[in-house]
């Protein structure tokens, strides 16, 4: 990893509303952030956070009111910068005419390739994503998973350095999430830089190097999700099994859940030693203690709950 | 690259041709001369005539109609259903594609005007049982109908980089209606007398596109030729209108935010 895949400096979205379009509604505030090259990078947020806004800005799909942003060094007003990317967008829907292959070879033309080329690249994509039994299908007889991964297969076919995704593991089964989650892997193995967009939180921890995290259009943090989810230090987690007809200490009989013989109990990092204290003075055998780690969704939730406040860093990427 | 328009127009054609509404529209035509035919049997005399007249007014007709439902949902439909975003996410200018959308669609009113001009010569020989000289005129019928459909196409695809398929039916309709009689607008300014008027008429005579100059569908039932100097105005004329409609569309479309 090494220089900037994707810099984003001060972007920022205003919508008109109202009947006389005077009003105006921000959907993204001064966003800035960089994604390296060959990182998976998770943009995160709920829904309306402003995810879906952004890489529409990035794809010139629509325009900033302020701010810029570059891919692999070049604006993205520059169309030919589009050689370097693919995309899949949320809920993709394509021409259901069209077959599979047909498809695919439709989107590969864009790109130059002779026939013979495009034939090539159909039939291996097509394996790739596992659709090649399905190739002469017509998209309107497609499954929500054949067609999330029938769109993985037009955004990459290229074999762009750049890929961005939005929400590709949203709506699909344990299977499809799976599926597409191996291919982001499969990516990644390759070198690609992967950009994707998700509120799916378990995802994020499973397949990126650093995340950015978003709400109400304006950035929350940027970083590792390790360095997302070590912002809190929980407590401590103690595992216990008391002697038959052992009473629990009186100061602890509230806090602790029984699990058949077995207790958990949750304390705060700083109670620990008194804890385990009162659990050998009431002869408890300790099986284990771990520190709590906060997950990534433990995260969001904390900051879908708060008042909204100013964005900070978590690390040095952050502009 | 230079191929992307005709990348979009062949799929887009492919599109037309797939879709079941596009082959109803071809049988109701083909229904259409066949009525030509027994009308035309019952018109002692005046049988040829009438089924060029009815057979040019059928590919008109049904060519206004998929050119206006059609056209108008080309730009709106890609946006609705979101197939816009990955295209346009792949080295695609925005004005590539609307080019691309515009001639697959002109591609698929050419064909379908060729199966129904077909028609009417099948039909001219059931009833007469050979072709005259003369019927080589409906050729040059069949092309201004065609150059209309291209303006109309235009007008459509122009109304939808902005606007509902609804809306922009109704624009396009009223285009078609007000160019149809622009003639007689700039008329009305004539014979009143007022400067202001005549200016203010003549200026929508020359911003409506002239419709009436493209009918001759009673000249070649006729049987007479076409000047082919008004060949060569009417395509001159529907290039340089078409041209400046799509260029004004792109304009409009390439700063449109595709929410």
């Amino acid at each position: 990893m090494g220089s900037a895949a994707i810099e984003i400096d001060g972007l920022t979205k205003d919508y008109a509303t109202g009947f006389w379009r005077k009003k105006r509604r921000r959907a993204l505030d001064g966003l800035s952030f960089e994604v390296k090259e060959g990182e998976v990078f998770g943009f995160l947020g709920p829904n309306g956070a402003g995810k879906t806004t952004t890489i529409k800005l990035l794809l010139s799909l629509i325009f900033p009111t302020s701010g810029t942003a570059r891919i692999r060094g070049r604006s993205i007003d520059d169309v030919e910068m589009h050689r370097e990317i693919g995309f899949l967008p949320e809920q993709p829907y394509f021409y259901d005419y069209l077959t599979a292959r047909e498809f695919l070879d439709y989107s590969a033309q864009f790109f130059g390739f002779n026939a013979a080329e495009r034939r090539e690249r159909v039939a291996r994509f097509l394996e790739r994503v596992g659709l090649a039994t399905a190739a002469n299908v017509q998209l309107r007889k497609f499954s929500k998973g054949m067609m999330q991964r029938v769109g993985i297969a037009q955004a990459i076919l290229h074999d762009p350095p750049v890929v961005i995704l939005d929400e590709p593991t949203s709506g699909l089964d344990p299977v499809g999430r799976r599926e597409v989650r191996d291919i982001i892997l499969d990516l990644k193995k390759q070198g690609r830089t992967v950009f994707f967009s998700t509120h799916i939180l378990p995802d994020a921890e499973v397949l990126c190097d650093r995340v950015a995290v978003l709400l109400g259009g304006k950035l929350q943090g940027v970083g590792t999700p390790r360095e997302i989810m070590a912002i809190e230090v929980q407590g401590m987690e103690i595992h216990f099994e008391l002697a038959a007809g052992q009473p629990l200490p009186a100061a602890l009989a509230n806090r602790a859940t029984p699990t058949g013989s077995l207790y958990r109990l949750e304390v705060p990092e700083a109670q620990l030693y008194d804890t385990i204290e009162q659990l050998r003075g009431a002869g408890a055998r300790i099986l284990s203690i771990a520190q709590l780690k906060p997950t990534l969704e433990d995260y969001f939730f904390r900051l879908v709950g708060r008042e909204k406040g100013p964005a900070y860093s978590i690390d040095g990427s952050v502009k | 690259m230079s191929n992307v328009p005709a990348v979009v127009a062949v799929n887009t054609f492919r599109e037309s041709v797939r879709d079941r509404v596009l082959y109803n529209l071809i049988f109701f035509a083909l229904v259409m001369i066949a009525a030509a035919v027994v009308v035309g049997k019952i018109s002692i005399g005046v049988d040829h005539e009438v089924i060029i007249n009815l057979g040019l007014t059928a590919i008109s007709l049904f060519g206004l109609v998929m050119a206006i439902f059609i056209g108008v949902a080309l730009v709106y439909k890609e946006i609705e259903k979101r197939t816009l975003y990955s295209l346009l996410a792949k080295p695609v200018r925005r004005w590539q594609f609307l080019t691309g959308k515009y001639f697959g669609l002109l591609l698929t009113l050419t064909v379908n005007t060729a199966v129904m001009c077909a028609g009417i010569f099948a039909a001219l020989l059931y009833v007469n049982h050979k072709l005259v000289r003369s019927d080589a005129h409906i050729l040059v019928a069949v092309y201004f109908i065609l150059l209309q459909l291209a303006l109309i196409t235009a007008i459509a695809l122009f109304f939808s980089c902005f606007s509902t398929p609804m809306l922009s039916t109704i624009f396009t309709l009223g285009f078609y209606i007000a160019g149809t009689f622009a003639s007689d607008i700039r008329g009305v300014g004539a014979i009143t007398g007022s400067l202001t008027l005549k200016i203010v008429t003549s200026m929508i005579y020359y911003l409506l596109p002239n419709f009436s100059n493209f009918n001759v569908i009673a000249v070649t039932a006729h049987g007479y030729a076409i000047p082919k100097a008004l060949i060569a105005l009417n395509t001159a004329y529907a290039a340089i209108y078409i041209g400046a409609v799509l260029l004004a569309a792109s304009a409009i479309f390439s700063n449109r935010n595709l929410k």
